[in-house]
């Protein structure tokens, strides 16, 4: 097999070393039921605990804070379950968000309408950004959650969510923001951002899939998704998943210890390949954000003018290099990437769009390799193509 | 290589025609068509040029450009293969269902992605008959009924979404009557129409 290259860390990443080998020395010894009072239970407990305080520690929040769920998908439709069930109950109330959320907000947005509960989509700018004037006029007395991502999937964009958590809490609103794609890449502070809700996911730092954490501040509103047991005090029914959750806090603290120089060092990554492509290949876009301030550190989003992405991810993928694209063909739907689109991009451009998310098992050699296969791809793409 | 092979949703025929596309249109190779057809958009995610050369209502050479995705290239490829050296008739019956046929199949969702060499290669010998002043007399033959009740086929609503007179499934159906008989039509025409739309960029 040749040189294998894995640049969609922000699809899901590899597990770190170190959380395999902890939790490969956990699974044969710890498989008491975490709810359990005997001694088997009470280590698995040990375990889940422990994972907690590391989230907290990760998340600048108090451990009773931290709920377990199986993923940031979960722990978002709880969150909009939550406002939906004090909507319900006061008779009026609204939801603010925005336009480019994960599909796990996207789609339950669709789902409360069609309940009959009224949402608002704030727009992005160019840059991926939230439009900060049309966030404001969307505000309002009314307003019972607003709900913005921290960092993009595709295009990378940070969001202010400490300045539009206080514009929520101007009005009297409660702040989610859906922290998956941020979660060490950079400072997320449930404290500094007055957060009342977060949500994220395991897989997307180095932990396991299938597990993931919904914090929700002290005294905030709680109804479960999943109703049948007293797991989770009540908040999220379902036998602990001990060995993920615990798996999950050994990726926490990791994070913790290594985020200022696994950002840096991610952003030096992301910018050498981004130089690199737009040297060397003639035509591209970068999609969204251009300032390290305001970009998640490893995720670069180009457009490729006339090839369509998925001719591009394949030709990739032959040559070892895993990528995702923004092209309708890669999805089956006959509409590209909503979340390029609502950035204003071109739709031609959105079809020939390719996301590269670096992560901490890549090196500057990953990157100079992408750089010395991608050009000759895109040529030859070009000369079997009516635009080319 | 084989277990990150075995991932591929493709076929190994696919795979080839994607890698090694054949009779590609090079730009350098001043190849003259005596026709030429294009169908598609860059908007709609897939675009497809073709030109023939045509010796006694025979094709005896073709090439192609396509912008799109791997089962477009590799089905305008593998569409390019089989219809050299074919007589204009035959030609004009190739249906993506014979080429995904040839290419082993395509996954269910890459479908309406091998349906456009077809339309690009009817389009050329349209084009072909057309310049040489002459009627078409394969348009009928390939003509699929749809809607029973009122006798609809593709080609009408093709023929009324490429001329821009049904922009809505509500012009459709003034214009034609679809789905007024029993009804059963329906999703297929609206299907179709949806199609149609995207292969012509509407």
């Amino acid at each position: 097999m040749g040189r294998m290259i894995y640049l969609d860390n922000n699809a899901t990443t590899q597990m770190a070393p170190e959380v395999i080998r902890a939790i490969s020395e956990a699974e044969p010894v710890v498989y008491g039921n975490a709810s359990s009072m005997h001694t088997f239970g009470r280590e698995a407990q040990k375990l889940v605990e422990e994972a907690r305080a590391n989230v907290a520690e990760l998340l600048d929040c108090q451990s009773s804070e931290i709920t377990f769920t199986s993923g940031a998908s979960e722990s978002n439709n709880t969150v909009f379950m939550i406002a939906k069930s004090i909507i319900d109950k006061k008779g009026s109330g609204r939801i603010v968000t925005t336009t480019i959320e994960h599909p796990s907000i996207i789609e339950t947005v669709k789902y409360l309408r069609k309940q009959g509960i009224q949402v608002d989509q704030a727009s992005v700018s160019a840059d991926g950004r939230v439009k900060m004037d049309e966030l404001e006029k969307l505000m309002g007395p009314d307003v019972v959650l607003v709900s913005v991502m921290t960092g993009n999937n595709e295009t990378g964009a940070i969001q202010p969510i400490a300045e539009i958590s206080k514009m929520a809490h101007a009005c009297g609103a409660m702040m989610h923001t859906d922290a998956t794609q941020a979660i060490g890449k950079m400072q997320v502070s449930c404290k500094d951002w007055d957060l009342d809700y977060l949500s994220c996911s395991g897989h997307k730092f180095y932990g396991p899939k299938g597990v993931g954490v919904m914090y929700a501040k002290k005294g905030r509103p709680f109804e479960p998704l999943v109703h049948g047991g007293e797991q989770e005090h009540g908040r999220r029914a379902g036998t602990y998943n001990t060995i993920a959750i615990y798996g999950l806090g050994v990726a926490a603290k990791l994070a913790k210890e290594n985020i200022d120089e696994e950002s840096r060092k991610l952003w030096a990554m992301r910018e050498r390949l981004r130089e690199g492509i737009v040297a060397n290949v003639p035509n591209v876009v970068v999609n969204g954000c251009k300032e390290r301030e305001n970009c998640l550190p490893g995720t670069l989003d180009v457009s490729f003018e006339n090839v369509e992405g998925e001719s591009i991810l394949l030709m990739l993928d032959m040559a070892g290099i895993a990528v995702s694209t923004g092209s309708a063909c890669a999805t089956g739907s006959l509409e590209p990437s909503y979340v390029l689109l609502a950035g204003g991009l071109d739709i031609e451009l959105a079809h020939g769009s390719i996301r590269f998310s670096l992560g901490r098992f890549n090196t500057m050699e990953d990157v100079d390799y992408v750089i010395e296969v991608l050009p000759p791809i895109i040529k030859r793409l070009r000369q079997l193509s009516t635009r080319g | 290589m084989d277990s990150f092979m075995a991932q591929w949703v493709y076929t190994d025929t696919v795979k080839d025609h994607f890698m090694n596309p054949r009779n590609i249109w090079n730009k350098d190779e001043n190849w003259e068509p005596d026709a030429m057809g294009e169908v598609g958009s860059l908007a709609c995610g897939d675009q497809m040029r073709v030109g023939i050369k045509v010796v006694d209502d025979k094709i005896t050479d073709i090439r192609w450009l396509t912008y799109g995705c791997a089962s477009a290239i590799a089905s305008t490829s593998m569409m390019s293969e089989m219809v050299k050296g074919m007589s204009l008739e035959e030609a004009y019956n190739i249906t993506p269902d014979k080429i995904t046929s040839a290419l082993g199949g395509l996954p269910e969702h890459k479908f309406h992605c091998s349906v456009l060499g077809d339309k690009a290669l009817r389009a050329a010998i349209d084009d072909y008959l057309e310049k040489n002043g002459r009627e078409n007399p394969y348009k009928k033959s390939v003509a699929r009924i749809i809607c029973e009740c009122k006798g609809v086929t593709d080609q009408m609503i093709e023929h009324l979404v490429v001329t821009d007179q049904a922009k809505t499934l509500e012009d459709l159906q003034r214009l034609t009557g679809y789905g007024t008989g029993c009804g059963k039509c329906k999703a297929k025409v609206e299907h179709e129409f949806e199609e149609m739309k995207h292969i012509h960029g509407k």
